[in-house]
């Protein structure tokens, strides 16, 4: 994050991210929200509940039956023309998995944050990415963030990239169980006036259902349509990877803090080994980052924020020094790795001939230590030091089993 | 209250479209536009009524129609309904048409909730009572003894139809005391316009269960739709009754013709042993009673003396 200059736009208060997120939703003033209460997102709707029972929130509040619910009424809500929101987790968001594709080819620029936890089995309540990281091919942008403010920002930010008229897709703004949900930060709450100014009402721009302009919304379709519609929803997500640079730099402006876009790098100038990582591991890998670099050891981090789109170009430019890169997962794909391991590997396939390490760490919600992040530095080192192309997944911090 | 004869010549659900010959769920969503008219929004599940009326490049509707997913009728109409709230075009009628599996079966708790919460919304089911748009298979509402594509005839006791009773979703949705709840049939088209005339004009949750015969499914020509819907009430199988405002009334009394007069009528019952026939028989008359003493508990109120 980079501060730019501070404006008086808003106040300072003790929050947690759940609250922080709430007033992120409020100040964007959606006309319908609809949700179902799932630990640890459950604050986010309670919190909207009161700023609507205090008369702050002028939405129609849907507390509805599940998850599937929540996503098909805000769906059907932003088909009719009004900015909507939802909030959900995990098993939820698994419920939601098949109204998650319905949004995308139907240009409907949903926000959605989803509290990162554990998918059963076995059934925990602990931070995992293993719920958001199957959703990566339903079209939806995914944005993965670090603490309580940015939970808060990326929301303001998201309906900014979804709502562009050459984008219009939904998003995810990810934040990890408890360490964002329930830790309680200091947090600079926009007043909705600044939040107005940065994000204007609603105007779809989009098909809409309106009795005098009468149109046809989810059709089925032959053949002969279907492709050009995949291939249009893939152009969006395509020039979203450009407009949500363009938004986080109007956010800076605006508020006084900027995120880099897709990628935010950390001491990466000069060095000689990186590692990418997502969501709240970040602050731990900045803190290791300090002491390795205090230690003489050159090494720099990349905070990979939007996983959709996923930031093929600017990852290929910030890595293209190193000489070895390391990948951190708290998802799993079974039998190959992590998905931000694949896709990074993906992205760089033909442009480096380096190794690219993938590491399997904090599953289930188990703490990643300062002394599980070095240990993912010096393998990652070692294999540069080797100086050839290596791939290869390793589990840090498993019972019984060394890494 | 307006009668067939009165009955707009424009319609809002257009001829063109692909519905089989005959298809009662395309006359219930033809009628019920015609009483709807052009301030509608329209949602429809996956089901034979968006295929037939919905497919790209085509579309029967002459007002703004939206297809989310199978289960989704009720909780995307309640969608529809919020969104237009906050639009100031509350005016706008919103109603779902969904078929009986899209209601009784994958659709009941996205149903369940929007009643519970009494959304402003209208739900018509065109029960055809099974899933016909995927091929004949039994659904909740199939009635006992019918065959379908996943209820085959053979040998083993297996082989017979349909081995349990149609479910009641008109009761469900009473349970649920919302403003409005009717059945209809088409074989009854005056009863059925008074009912959505009704419940057009409620605010809150309505729910209207139309009995839609499908001559595929049913096995029986394009040309008795309309009286197998009239032997159906007839018979007693389907009860025609309205519960409105928390009073339940029977809206008409049948003649109980022979049940066997609708099952021989119908290919899907033909294999039926006389057996099997008893145990409907005896399954109308528990109905019957049960409805009666429903609708004796829940009637209207005697008016108070003096």
């Amino acid at each position: 994050m980079t501060e730019a200059k501070a404006a008086p736009v808003g106040e300072r208060r003790m929050v947690t991210g759940d609250y922080a997120a709430a007033w992120g939703a409020m100040v964007s003033r959606p006309d319908v929200i609809a949700a179902y209460p799932i630990t640890p997102q459950t604050m986010i709707i309670e919190h909207l509940a009161e700023f609507l029972a205090a008369g702050k929130l002028r939405a129609e509040l849907m507390r509805v039956e599940s998850e599937h619910s929540a996503l098909s009424a805000v769906i059907a809500a932003e088909a009719t023309g009004v900015r909507t929101y939802t909030a959900t987790s995990s098993q939820g968001l698994s419920l939601m998995h098949e109204p998650l594709f319905v949004a995308p080819p139907m240009h409907l620029p949903i926000v959605m944050s989803v509290v990162n936890r554990t998918v059963a089995a076995p059934l925990g309540i602990w931070v995992e990415h293993n719920d958001t990281m199957p959703q990566r091919d339903t079209g939806w942008m995914q944005v993965y963030v670090e603490d309580a403010q940015e939970a808060l920002d990326m929301i303001l930010q998201a309906y900014r990239v979804s709502e562009h008229p050459e984008v219009q897709l939904p998003t995810m703004v990810c934040m990890d169980a408890f360490l964002v949900s329930h830790t309680i930060e200091s947090v600079e709450l926009p007043s909705p006036e600044a939040a107005d100014a940065f994000l204007p009402r609603y105007r779809p721009v989009h098909a809409v259902l309106d009795p005098e302009r009468p149109m046809v919304l989810g059709a089925a379709s032959p053949p002969e349509y279907i492709q050009e519609v995949r291939w249009e929803t893939d152009l969006r997500m395509r020039r979203a990877a450009e407009v949500l640079e363009e938004v986080d730099r109007a956010y800076g402006s605006a508020f006084g803090r900027s995120y880099g876009g897709a990628i935010e790098t950390y001491r990466l100038e000069d060095a000689e080994v990186g590692l990418v990582t997502l969501g709240t591991v970040t602050s731990t890998a900045r803190d290791v980052v300090d002491s390795m670099r205090a230690r003489g050891e050159k090494i720099g981090l990349i905070k990979l924020r939007y996983f959709r789109p996923f930031p093929a170009d600017r990852l290929r430019d910030v890595t293209e020094d190193l000489r070895a890169i390391g990948v951190y997962d708290r998802a799993v794909s079974f039998g190959v790795g992590g998905p931000t391991y694949i896709e990074t590997r993906n992205a760089l396939y033909d442009s480096h001939k380096v190794p690219i390490l993938g590491f399997l760490a904090g599953l289930g919600g188990r703490d990643v230590t300062h002394g599980d992040v070095e240990l993912m530095v010096r393998k990652v080192q070692a294999a540069g030091a080797r100086g050839r192309r290596a791939g290869g997944v390793t589990w840090i911090g498993t019972r019984g089993v060394s890494p | 209250m307006t009668t067939v004869k009165e009955l707009p010549e424009e319609d809002w659900f257009e001829s063109g479209h692909t519905a089989c010959p005959g298809c009662g769920g395309a006359m219930t969503v033809r009628i019920a536009m015609k009483v709807l008219g052009p301030d509608t929004v329209v949602y429809m599940p996956a089901s034979c009524l968006l295929i037939f009326s919905d497919m790209y490049p085509f579309n029967a509707f002459k007002v703004p129609s939206l297809q989310v997913l199978f289960e989704t009728s009720a909780i995307c109409a309640s969608g529809i309904k919020r969104a237009l709230k906050q639009l100031g075009k509350d005016d706008v009628t919103v109603v779902a048409f969904a078929g009986d599996g899209g209601t009784a079966d994958i659709g009941m708790q996205a149903l369940s909730g929007a009643a519970e919460r009494n959304e402003d919304i209208l739900y018509i089911c065109y029960d055809n009572e099974a899933y016909m748009n995927t091929g004949i298979q039994r659904s909740g509402t199939t009635p006992f003894g019918a065959w379908t594509t996943t209820t085959p005839l053979g040998p083993e006791a297996e082989g017979r139809g349909k081995l349990e009773y149609k479910k009641d979703v008109p009761r469900i949705m009473m349970a649920h005391d919302v403003p409005y709840v009717a059945t209809a049939s088409l074989g009854f088209p005056a009863d059925l316009l008074k009912k959505l005339e009704k419940a057009k004009a409620k605010k809150g949750f309505r729910y209207l269960h139309v009995l839609s015969p499908c001559p595929i499914g049913w096995r029986t020509d394009s040309d008795k739709t309309v009286d197998l819907a009239k032997l159906a009430v007839e018979t007693g199988i389907f009860t025609l009754l309205e519960y409105e405002d928390g009073v339940l009334r029977i809206s008409r009394e049948p003649r109980f013709s022979p049940v066997r007069d609708y099952l021989k009528a119908q290919g899907r019952f033909r294999h039926m042993t006389d057996e099997q026939v008893a145990t409907l028989e005896a399954w109308v008359r528990e109905k019957w009673e049960r409805d009666r003493a429903l609708a004796k508990a829940l009637g209207p109120k005697p008016a108070a003396p003096g």
